[in-house]
């Protein structure tokens, strides 16, 4: 017991320290309690959007996926329109995200000085916690008017006849939903792509820059492909957030159910038609349908983080010789 | 100078000029979007904003008082529920876990950090809304909650493994039991970083809308309690946005405003939190 009181008077705690001896075991299980849950509350999800959308997945089978008909009067339900606009959407997003998150990336971490450089990873960093109905506030007021007085119409001039770039501009639409979400991800993609970047070894660029190659051909030729599964795991993850981003494409897609061919035309996406019709489900088919779209989004958005981890990993690992 | 040279140089200049232009873009977005919030909201913040209910469709005045104190409650929720589970399950995968074991609650974490919000909700409407048959703020803050608990476990685990080893053996060596090691070496020793995560994670579940919107639904008067519809900034952002009314627009901008300059200040202390604690560990 002698050694006891002084690792208790040095602990601090005086007279407790034999009870918590058998702190460890409830230390232990409620540690363990805590892991298990986030098991659980993982399973439960994926058990709920299974179970709750059995309904609709019974009367409509796999053709809710690939037929178009959203009618809640007719208990008719099909979710291809919402598959293309979330696709669709994401698809511009990464487009214009890809590029110019990359671009920030090479600047932030090959040329930018070390102290512009945190600065600038800060505020992007901040523009990333920036909420997404903050987002769609300002599409509304700016981006909508925008792109149908200015953009659309010259994008129309300019491109004359091209069907993804016809019909009337109603300012809502899906290229108006593509642009919010890709300033959205660009700080994601520039998070990570900037960290992947740096890991790359030093001497990759000292040969490359000794062998004569100018300073853009170092980091497009070696330092770039170096770290090209990290930079595809930063997009994939990217990738991820913009398929499920809610309020702001709500709040700038137009929210029609139709595909269109053009990107100017109003569309739906699938967290969108959520957001807009549960609470007005009720019950039955309706609600179930709703439910299955959200399996489907949320089975997308697994997939592809599955697969942006994967590249993380192996990047990093590639990155750091141990 | 050979041809090819110049025009190698001039690849060079121009695709770094581009980069750093890409990165200038990025960057005044942030200012646009403050610049323009404080523009349009800031001459609709008034006293009345933040101590008065909302008035009915098509009168002046009125604040939102309601939705201040409702997202403080649902904060109030989340806070009480996801972060000691997170705290705890990121405790248990950096103290207690086996390999194989913490590899499947970290992925299962990954997971649940990647769901879209909208599903969480749909999850907590089907959890709870459905078998109470009434929307409630309890509903709201626990599907908050439930978002916060994968991004404190991970924060957590993380800075837990910063500690160095020779602390942990030192404790142990000086006849500490783990409990007594964990709660009085480790975690003070990572205290400062797990608030940090604890203040983003709140910061980021505050501006959230989509989980709310058909959990914690809206209510244009004060809730007591837990058990009724509650109204909250982000929603009613939403919702007074897409109104026709332009006094509602106008408060939408001044709620907008108040919601990302907690959300900015909240991650501006964090990070400066953080960036003491770099310094001092040198």
């Amino acid at each position: 017991m002698q050694q006891w009181s002084a690792s208790a008077a040095r602990t601090g705690v005086p007279n407790l320290v034999a009870r918590l001896r058998g702190g460890d075991r409830v230390a232990y299980l409620v540690a363990s309690a805590a892991g298990v849950c986030v098991l659980v509350l993982t399973g439960l999800l994926a058990w709920q959007l299974v179970a709750h959308s059995a309904l609709s997945r019974q009367t409509f089978g796999w053709a809710f996926l690939f037929t178009q008909t959203w009618d809640p009067v007719a208990d008719q339900y099909g979710a291809a329109a919402f598959i293309y606009g979330t696709l669709v959407t994401s698809g511009i997003a990464l487009l214009v995200a890809v590029p110019l998150g990359v671009g920030v990336s090479i600047f932030l971490s090959e040329l930018a000085p070390p102290k512009l450089s945190s600065g600038c990873g800060l505020l992007l960093e901040l523009l990333a916690a920036v909420p997404s109905v903050i987002y769609g506030l300002v599409g509304i007021a700016v981006l909508v008017p925008l792109m149908r007085t200015w953009i659309q119409p010259a994008l129309r001039t300019v491109t004359s006849g091209f069907p993804l770039f016809s019909g009337p501009a109603f300012g809502v639409g899906y290229l108006t939903a593509g642009l919010v979400l890709a300033v959205m991800i660009t700080p994601y993609i520039v998070s990570v792509g900037r960290e992947v970047l740096l890991a790359v070894p030093r001497e990759q660029r000292d040969a490359s820059l000794a062998l004569g190659s100018t300073r853009w051909e170092s980091v497009w030729r070696v330092v770039v492909p170096h770290a090209r599964p990290g930079l595809l795991g930063a997009i994939f993850l990217a990738l991820g957030r913009a398929l499920g981003e809610t309020m702001a494409v709500t709040m700038v897609i137009g929210n029609r159910p139709e595909i269109a061919a053009s990107l100017f035309a109003p569309g739906y996406s699938m967290a969108a038609v959520i957001a807009n019709e549960f609470p007005e489900a009720g019950g039955g088919v309706y609600l179930s349908a709703l439910v299955e779209v959200g399996l489907v989004l949320f089975g997308l958005t697994m997939a592809i983080n599955a697969v942006a981890r994967l590249l993380i990993v192996v990047s990093t690992r590639q990155g750091s010789p141990a | 100078m050979t041809h090819r040279s110049i025009r190698r140089r001039a690849v060079n200049v121009v695709m770094l000029g581009l980069t750093a232009v890409a990165t200038a873009a990025s960057v005044a977005v942030l200012f646009f979007l403050l610049g323009y919030l404080i523009y349009q909201g800031g001459s609709s913040l008034n006293w009345a904003f933040f101590t008065q209910l909302p008035k009915p469709m098509g009168e002046a005045g009125g604040g939102m008082a309601n939705a201040i104190m409702g997202s403080g409650k649902l904060l109030l929720i989340a806070a009480c529920t996801g972060l000691p589970v997170g705290f705890l399950a990121g405790l248990y995968l950096s103290e207690f876990a086996s390999r194989p074991v913490a590899a499947v609650v970290r992925y299962a974490a990954d997971l649940l950090n990647g769901v879209p919000s909208i599903v969480i909700g749909i999850f907590a409407y089907t959890l709870i809304v459905l078998r109470a048959k009434h929307f409630s703020a309890l509903a709201g803050g626990l599907a908050l909650g439930l978002m916060m608990i994968p991004i404190m476990t991970r924060a957590t685990e993380e800075f837990l493994r910063a500690v160095p080893r020779a602390l942990r053996e030192a404790s142990l060596a000086l006849g500490a039991s783990r409990v007594v090691t964990i709660a009085r070496v480790v975690v003070p020793a990572a205290s400062r970083g797990i608030l940090t995560a604890a203040m983003l994670g709140l910061a980021r579940v505050a501006g959230e809308t989509a989980p709310l919107l058909f959990t914690a639904l809206n209510n244009r008067f004060w809730s007591s309690g837990f058990d009724q519809p509650v109204a909250s900034l982000p929603v009613m952002i939403y919702t007074y946005a897409l109104s026709p009314y332009e006094d509602w627009q106008r408060q939408a901008w001044a709620a907008g405003l108040v919601l990302l300059t907690l959300v900015l200040v909240a991650n501006i202390a964090a990070r400066l939190l953080l960036g003491r604690r770099r310094l001092t560990s040198g």
